[in-house]
């Protein structure tokens, strides 16, 4: 039993926002009380007052690089950073080694996260054979094995045909495929946006037109067959111009972009910085705002961190050898909360998502709502915390990141999952074992 | 002049004023390479180390006879990127050539930005020597030293630079170094090959080659690699050389008195026709020339010849 007091409970999911006191028991959610804290109450009791209690986070788009690349992260490693992040449970993508194309790897993902986790983990499997593009991965199979959805992010699926065979198989069984947009020919060999910074600094260019091709294809094959298609870490103007259009035209297609897409332009790349590298890359100021408007109104569904733990090994070195990608599970939340600041985002609509809308494309039960009967999912966020993001804060086992060093406001002082207090700076409540 | 910089990475940082007193240390350079004997012993003792992971004759050649004429000992050391791949990376080679206690690291890496990375993790002096498609600073320094010599003055010249600007590393270094000295730059080439962007720069952008020559003072060459061709960045190679080819026509537009310049190596009868590569207004040889005394400019003030 627990009882979190006193804190200005957002759940969106339920149209919920207002102080209230709300109880967990048995790793679900009990309700909400009103008025006066109930006296006696037999269990922990935490206190959130001036604090925003709302589900526990969910990232629907991470690389825990578990198995195969251990030394990057690992499972019980990444959802500890989920959880100092306010995450209780994530999306993990399939390119691991071997990659997890297979009942027997999203068991063994599964199995681990269970003995090992500080949060949920739920497998996304390839929707290629080893990610290789060629012939579909043993959908129902490995959906029964417990794999959420099926993408083979970091690859953008080449062939259109292949693609229109993923989407119509798919549909029945209702997951979604997500798809990393990205036509390879226009990438050419890009390590940055091709635009000024690119080309002033001498760095082979990626056009935007390189994502916006391959969501324009995906769209019209999802109209095509009337499968369900997710549009991962949209970055440019006219991708997020395109899925506005999707939506409008009713189709089943939703996105999401990652918190480096509406905070840093390719700016950040200035001094060949490689932990501002990662694909699709940072685009321009015009990519950034039409992404923040996105996420306003309501085009852009979801915010996923693409976490994407490297050593320092292969970021240490010149920037076009340089792997792509950054950690983001502990900065997600508070980049997110940024948007709030005069009052650009309203509180709830930041809370869906982060909670709400990606456990809402996942089909994850009893995920992203304080609703009675959820999973006893909670985060509990300090909105006016002002803290710095130091290396040795950081609960991943890489520490590329371009927010080391970052002033930030707002985090998470509290997350527990199904019950379990994962993640705690609150005084007189400590973590469990 | 009080000379700082331990590295020489690029000019994109550079005040006019210290491009100035490279130019005015390489004149003194240039006097020493007209003695009968021409050595000094400023850099006696000290050493430098040429780490190429490019192909490179005349840069290299350049760098290694500019600190022989200073009493340095010049070391070359090749790599080829192929070689780094089967194992060692470009830092673990350049820590190892470091240990060695050079004094100077002239570098030259096919990366953009490999040079600035390295004088990250490296406490020696480094000279960038061509790093990618981002700066080629020595190169810019002597194409100016001979259009000084040539001109006596650049503000105010109209400079035009014809060919593969996108990849060009001589060309981002040309503009930084001419444009602080108010030279006005005029940049021509095929679309695929000079991004509209470059227009930030303040140079002028022209997709015809006699619009770019018309009235010019200085007209740079550069080098069309022929790998691009393939890469569909224009049709053909007799195509390419049709329409952005200097030859006579075309350089009889420009002013009476022009230069032609190239960084070399020349694609003869390619970027610039046979008979104008070796008539009296191409400059390309006093390039060279000039190339080191620049460079033993440059040698000396990192070595901390000017304090």
């Amino acid at each position: 039993m627990m009882l979190i007091q006193g804190g200005r409970i957002i759940d969106p999911a339920s149209g919920r926002d207002e102080v209230g006191h709300l109880v967990l028991k048995d790793g679900m959610v009990e309700g909400v009380l009103q008025g006066d804290p109930p006296a006696g109450f037999d269990g922990r009791i935490v206190d959130a007052g001036g604090k925003w209690v709302v589900p526990g986070l969910v990232d629907m788009h991470v690389h825990l690089r578990d198995p195969g690349y251990e030394w990057k992260e690992d499972i019980r490693t990444g959802t500890a950073a989920a959880a100092a992040g306010g995450f209780a449970s994530v999306a993990c993508m399939a390119n691991t080694q071997p990659v997890n194309d297979s009942p027997e790897v999203t068991k063994y993902i599964l199995e681990k996260a269970r003995r090992e986790g500080s949060a949920d983990v739920f497998p996304v499997a390839a929707v290629s054979r080893g990610l290789e593009g060629k012939e579909m991965t043993d959908f129902a199979e490995v959906a029964e094995a417990g794999a959420v959805a099926f993408s083979d992010d970091g690859k953008y699926i080449a062939n259109p045909l292949l693609m229109r065979r993923a989407m119509e198989y798919a549909r029945p069984f209702g997951f979604p495929i997500l798809v990393h947009s990205e036509d390879r020919d226009l990438t050419a060999g890009g390590a940055a946006n091709e635009g000024w910074t690119a080309i002033r600094m001498g760095i082979p260019g990626a056009p935007g037109a390189a994502e916006e091709v391959a969501i324009a294809r995906d769209i019209l094959i999802a109209r095509q067959t009337g499968g369900r298609l997710h549009l991962q870490h949209i970055s440019t103007k006219m991708g997020v111009e395109l899925l506005r259009m999707a939506k409008k035209a009713g189709l089943s297609v939703t996105g999401e972009t990652a918190p480096h897409y509406f905070t840093l332009t390719d700016a950040a790349l200035e001094g060949y910085d490689t932990n501002a590298k990662m694909n699709p890359p940072l685009r321009g100021e015009e990519d950034r705002m039409a992404i923040l408007e996105g996420l306003r109104d309501g085009t852009i569904d979801a915010i996923a961190s693409d976490h994407a733990p490297h050593d320092a090994f292969v970021k240490e070195c010149e920037f076009a050898a340089a792997a792509n990608g950054i950690i983001g599970l502990q900065t997600s939340l508070t980049l997110t909360l940024g948007l709030a600041e005069g009052g650009k985002i309203a509180p709830s609509r930041i809370v869906e998502l982060l909670s709400a809308a990606p456990a809402r494309i996942l089909s994850l039960r009893g995920k992203g709502t304080l609703a009675r009967g959820a999973d006893a999912d909670v985060a509990v966020i300090d909105p006016a915390a002002e803290w710095e993001f130091r290396a040795q804060d950081v609960r991943s086992k890489s520490k590329n990141s371009p927010f080391l060093g970052w002033k930030l406001r707002g985090r998470a002082v509290l997350t527990v999952c199904r019950g379990f207090v994962r993640h705690s700076t609150i005084e007189g409540v400590e973590a469990d074992a | 002049m009080d000379w700082r910089r331990k590295h020489v990475l690029g000019l994109s940082d550079f005040r006019p004023e210290e491009i100035e007193f490279v130019v005015d240390t390489a004149r003194s350079m240039e006097e020493v390479l007209t003695r009968d004997i021409k050595k000094v012993p400023a850099l006696r003792g000290k050493t430098v180390v040429n780490l190429f992971f490019e192909p490179s004759t005349r840069t290299r050649t350049s760098f290694e006879i500019a600190g022989k004429r200073l009493s340095a000992d010049v070391v070359n050391f090749s790599s080829s990127v192929s070689s780094q791949s089967k194992g060692e990376t470009l830092l673990d080679t350049a820590r190892n050539i470091e240990a060695m206690r050079p004094s100077i690291l002239v570098i030259r890496h096919n990366a953009s930005g490999a040079v600035q990375f390295l004088s990250r993790h490296l406490s020696c002096s480094i000279i960038n020597a061509g790093d990618g498609s981002n700066e080629h600073p020595t190169q810019a320094l002597l194409d100016l030293y001979t259009i000084l010599k040539s001109k006596g003055k650049v503000a105010g010249l109209k400079i035009a630079i014809v060919g593969d600007i996108l990849h060009s590393r001589v060309a981002r270094s040309n503009l930084h170094c001419l444009g602080k000295l108010g030279a006005t730059l005029w940049l021509c080439g095929p679309a695929t090959l000079l991004p509209r962007e470059m227009a930030r720069t303040g140079a002028t952008l022209t997709n015809d080659i006699r619009e770019a020559v018309r009235d010019a003072d200085v007209v740079i060459m550069l080098r069309i690699q022929l790998e691009r061709q393939k890469s569909a960045y224009f049709p053909s190679i007799r195509e390419y050389s049709l329409k952005y080819g200097l030859n006579k026509d075309i350089f009889a537009l420009a002013k009476e008195d022009a230069v032609i310049m190239h960084p070399g190596p020349i694609n003869r009868g390619v970027e610039i026709s046979n008979d104008l590569a070796d008539c009296s207004r191409s400059l390309i040889l006093d390039q060279v020339n000039s190339g080191v005394a620049v460079r033993m400019a440059l040698l000396y003030l990192l070595a901390g010849g000017a304090q």
